[in-house]
């Protein structure tokens, strides 16, 4: 049994136009998420973040860090998904990726954020198959945490206080 | 060792949504006790009190009587990596959106800062 998805949300007091804008454009990008980030913002587009030593990731990685991200769904200012985590090289595919999911539905004045991470279970084995037939859940899961690792690594350090 | 039961059992407590972010707390806070748990979730006492039940009889979390409180904390020994892996993940957006909604904030505050001062300049 391994937990497939998280379900996070969060209410803004800002239009859903311009919590879009902050989600999807690089440079605003950069002040949540990576040092660098490169967005195609269109279905199919390429995405690429990078995080620095001493940047914001938590775990401090020891070299700069770079994930490749591939957008699937763009519906401004509604609805935002991209898949990520996929195997050096690879297209992204629900079988080998992690899908990210943001939607903003306006209540009132303010924005209700939600995010979705989807996928976690999905992600392949070891490259050795033989392996994988042999013991597919531990085998699986050892490579699933290993990737997981190195994604935990370029989690946001706490935000200093105002 | 744990067994696939036990693991099992492990899973199906953190695989709901509540359980998983009473799990973030712990995992980031210490210790709590119900009460303080509460103010954090969008859930009730009571409800947080059945959600470190569950928690507890998966033997991930722990409590003990302090005065009239019970405290809570997790049981790291036991707390699968996997699970450990994944509050993780769920604490990091957490994060991520905190940092989204200030910056929208700021952003939206600003767009109306700029509305009013243009109506002025209007009249």
């Amino acid at each position: 049994m391994i937990q497939d998805r998280i379900e996070r949300e969060i209410l803004i007091e800002a239009p859903p136009e311009v919590v879009w804008r902050t989600i999807t454009e690089p440079d605003q990008i950069v002040s949540w998420f990576s040092e660098a980030a490169e967005l195609d913002p269109r279905p199919g587009g390429a995405g690429e973040l990078t995080w620095e030593p001493g940047g914001k990731a938590t775990v401090d990685p020891e070299e700069p860090v770079t994930a490749a991200l591939r957008v699937e769904n763009v519906e401004p200012p509604h609805y935002f998904s991209f898949r990520w985590m996929h195997p050096a090289g690879a297209e992204p595919d629900p079988n080998n990726s992690v899908l990210v999911e943001f939607s903003l539905n306006p209540e009132g004045e303010k924005t209700r954020l939600r995010l979705v991470e989807s996928g976690f279970r999905n992600l392949p084995g070891p490259e050795d198959e033989t392996e994988r037939t042999v013991d597919g859940h531990s085998a699986g899961w050892d490579n699933h945490l290993g990737r997981l690792r190195a994604y935990l690594s370029s989690k946001l350090t706490e935000p200093a206080p105002e | 060792m744990t067994t696939a039961l036990d693991e099992d059992r492990q899973w199906s407590a953190v695989a709901e949504p509540t359980r998983l972010r009473v799990l973030d707390r712990l995992l980031a806070g210490g210790e709590e006790t119900a009460t303080s748990l509460a103010r954090e979730l969008p859930v009730t006492r009571q409800a947080t009190a059945k959600h470190l039940a569950v928690l507890e009889r998966a033997g991930l979390v722990e409590s003990r009587r302090e005065g009239r409180e019970v405290r809570f904390s997790v049981r790291p020994e036991r707390l699968d990596a996997a699970a450990q892996s994944m509050a993780e993940v769920a604490a990091g957006w957490d994060r991520r959106l905190h940092a989204i909604k200030r910056m929208a904030e700021a952003a939206a505050r600003e767009q109306a800062n700029q509305t009013t001062t243009t109506r002025r300049k209007r009249r």
